[in-house]
């Protein structure tokens, strides 16, 4: 009897509150090599492929770059960003039929779209034509604009069926942003291409609610990926002093930020007792102490013989790049790649089958396996 | 002499016990909160070898470097209380007035102390070395 209880009080305890502690391994043996595409860049912040394999690279500061055949050129007629603090220039993806239309999306925090000083993210469109971007049209705004310097979120995927999904952080107001759907910020939101909130979306039907939600209660998701395999939206997200959070989005979930959370205040005080409530979802890993997550990426059909299956995330804070082995639902494996790298900022499986990351303050690294 | 550095003790922690309660002490720590503290820490500590400290940094010395690199960001190898430093900091898009009360709670603050208050002439004086 005393047996029992004691199982199922641990099992209780695990349930609420902890997951099995997989420490991070820093391998001996060095099975790839590093070699630098695309050099000098400032805060690279997003990557995309293009048909071609050139690529397009956001910079905070506000440029697109194209980089093809070793030459960088700046796409023109980018509308300038609200630079201030995380915010800048900083997403970028392209239409699932970009090879016909030419079409790009990009997010960036922006003064556009209010009266009010400051700046909230938003999300673009664009047709680029020979470097040139024709047709910019602002889709969605997070409203209202604030001076706050933190957590504007924001990648960009497109699932499946074509519907695009993008990420706004709760601009440091977490007591009213992330838990209120009549509110931005602290959201996952999904529109179809042209930018109109699709008729399944979860909260159409909800009096006053921001329409473009798909989940809600987000702290900073910088990490967005479909899982090459079951179509799910994985994301990531910044906690505070610990708490770092990989989900599984699904429609009109509550991810709990900052009702429960796995951290604490940056300077150690307590947010909040809880880490699981009735009605918010547990996230399917957390980090602590935070590893400051930008970028995710599945590695699938690549030419690593022995990553296959497995999922890459920039570690911000620590300088590497973080590969988790993930099986039943939960992490069972992750080591450190690319160790003192630099501030891994994102990193995207290319077309070629190689992992690409982007390092602030270095450039654009492809990760080479020895053969 | 004795009673003048006594005068001049007396007055420098007047003069500092001022800032540190003076409106823009109290702003600059807001903006710190929220543009500095992740990389740069709640104790002005940085990370040793990744994000220079401010707690006692020889780098603040050069109160026009540091106003240009709040300003304007910074980029490249420093060396701060001997330890090398290759990092960027990205500018963060703080007004004048908001780069002079950072600056006047950094260098007020875990130790620090700089008696004379940056104004928002100091950092408007700079403003044509914006690269």
């Amino acid at each position: 009897m005393n047996r029992f209880f004691s199982l199922f009080f641990v099992l209780a305890f695990l349930g609420a509150c902890g997951q099995p502690e997989v420490p991070i391994k820093t391998p001996e043996n060095i099975d790839y090599s590093l070699s630098l595409v695309v050099p000098d860049l400032d805060v690279p912040w997003g990557m995309a492929f293009l048909p071609d394999q050139s690529i397009l690279i956001t910079e905070k500061d506000g440029q697109i770059i194209h980089y093809k055949d070793g030459i960088k050129t700046s796409i023109q007629n980018v509308p300038p960003p609200y630079i201030r603090g995380q915010g800048g220039l900083l997403g970028i993806a392209l239409h699932p039929n970009y090879s016909e239309n030419n079409i790009i999306y990009f997010t960036q925090s922006t003064s556009e779209g209010s009266e009010k000083l400051g700046g909230n993210t938003a999300l673009y469109r664009a047709v680029l034509n020979n470097n040139k971007l024709d047709d910019v049209m602002l889709l969605y705004k997070a409203q209202p604009n604030t001076k706050r310097g933190v957590h504007f979120g924001s990648r960009i995927v497109f699932d499946n069926e074509g519907f695009l999904y993008f990420t706004v952080g709760d601009r440091g107001n977490r007591d009213l942003n992330p838990q209120d759907i009549t509110k931005d910020g602290g959201k996952v939101y999904r529109l179809t291409s042209n930018g109109q909130i699709p008729s399944d979306n979860p909260f159409v039907n909800v009096t006053n609610a921001k329409t473009a939600i798909y989940s809600y209660g987000h702290r900073n998701p910088q990490g967005m990926n479909v899982h090459p395999v079951t179509g799910e939206i994985w994301t990531h997200e910044h906690g505070p002093k610990g708490g770092d959070e990989i989900n599984i989005l699904q429609a009109g979930k509550n991810y709990g930020w900052p009702s429960i959370t796995y951290g604490k205040n940056y300077t150690g005080t307590t947010i909040t007792k809880d880490k699981a409530l009735p009605g918010m979802e547990q996230p399917l890993h957390y980090w602590v102490p935070s590893i400051a997550p930008s970028g995710m990426a599945f590695v699938h059909n690549s030419k690593y013989p022995n990553w296959d299956g497995s999922l890459v995330v920039g570690a911000l804070k620590f300088n590497y790049l973080e590969r988790l082995v993930i099986s039943d639902g939960k992490v069972a494996y992750r080591e450190k790649i690319a160790v003192d790298i630099g501030r891994v900022r994102d990193v995207v499986l290319g077309p070629d089958g190689l992992l690409y990351i982007a390092v602030e303050n270095k450039g654009i690294y492809k990760i080479l396996p020895k053969t | 002499m004795k009673l003048i550095t006594a005068f001049l003790i007396l007055f420098s922690n007047l003069s500092l016990a001022q800032i540190t309660t003076q409106e823009t002490y109290r702003r600059g720590q807001m903006i710190y909160n929220e543009f500095c503290v992740r990389c740069h820490r709640p104790d002005g500590g940085g990370i040793k070898g990744i994000f220079p400290p401010l707690a006692k940094a020889d780098y603040l010395k050069n109160i026009k470097e540091t106003i240009r690199s709040i300003a304007f960001g910074l980029k490249g190898p420093i060396v701060v209380n001997g330890v090398n430093y290759d990092n960027s900091m990205a500018p963060m898009g703080l007004d004048d007035q908001e780069v002079a009360d950072v600056t006047n709670y950094i260098l007020n603050s875990w130790g620090n102390q700089h008696d004379e208050e940056i104004t928002i002439k100091d950092v408007q004086m700079l403003n044509s070395d914006k690269p």
